[in-house]
């Protein structure tokens, strides 16, 4: 790696995060959710697998337990986030026409947040028992 | 798009097909389908929260042929992310570059992902229970 050294200067310092602004921030978040989401969707297929086979009442009542509640909005925001990271990556790569790519990306964050609130709503309506 | 024609460097369909070819698209298909199945995740919910009317016409679906064979592609992209994934994030930290361990891991990573999904499915078998 030392060969490289010479090519180094104090530029990058200066110019502080880069084209993109935000640095390696993309990159950060998308593993930090990953990293999160190993457990959580490990959590998420057993309580799947726990419900085969369960009822409208028996299901209404695993989602309203405060662990499962807590635990499936973790899980749906977690998801929805690296979601949207990842199909944001997807965009960049292969929407190369700057209106329809800014119209993609706009659509895929409003589908994810919309989405993450409706389901997350969803979970606190059955564990609130409204 | 490019407004001249100008000479493009070899594009992927020069390459013959390898293990880590196929992995790597696998990661970035499975991610594209699981997105469109978490709209599903939270069309369920919404429904569970809506009321038994509108959770039998989700156990309806669920459990048609059609439903099922969604159920089971979605839990083997899952698995396969899931898998692939911890690959990467192992790829992140530095480890698995030289080219015979990062094709057996390739391998690992699809092998495991039918593992997964044998598995999840067998224990939803033994329960005795569809959706």
């Amino acid at each position: 790696m030392s060969g490289f050294d010479r090519f180094r200067t104090p530029l990058k310092n200066a110019r502080g995060l880069g084209a993109a602004k935000d640095g390696v921030h993309h990159f950060v978040v998308q593993r930090i959710t990953a990293v999160a989401l190993f457990f959580l969707v490990i959590y998420f297929v057993g309580f799947l697998v726990s419900l085969a086979g369960a009822d409208y009442a028996a299901a209404r009542a695993a989602v309203a337990h405060p662990c499962n509640a807590v635990l499936l909005i973790a899980f749906l925001i977690a998801m929805f986030w690296h979601a949207q990271l990842g199909l944001q990556v997807v965009i960049e790569d292969y929407v190369h026409t700057p209106g329809l790519a800014i119209l993609s990306q706009l659509a895929v964050r409003f589908a994810c947040v919309l989405a993450a609130l409706a389901s997350v709503l969803a979970v606190l309506r059955i564990a609130l028992g409204a | 798009m490019p407004q001249t024609a100008r000479p493009l460097s070899p594009h992927l369909k020069i390459y013959r097909w390898g293990i880590q070819m196929i992995t790597s698209v696998l990661h970035r298909a499975t991610g594209i389908v699981l997105a469109v199945g978490s709209l599903l995740i939270a069309a369920a919910l919404v429904a569970l929260a809506a009321g038994p009317e509108a959770w039998s016409h989700v156990t309806a679906i669920a459990g048609s042929w059609f439903g099922l064979l969604v159920l089971f592609g979605w839990t083997w992209a899952l698995a396969f992310h899931l898998v692939n994934g911890l690959r990467h994030l192992a790829q992140d930290a530095g480890w698995g570059y030289a080219i015979a361990q990062f094709v057996r891991n390739s391998w690992l990573s699809v092998v495991g992902s039918f593992v997964l999904t044998a598995l999840v499915w067998g224990v939803v078998l033994v329960r005795g229970g569809g959706l």
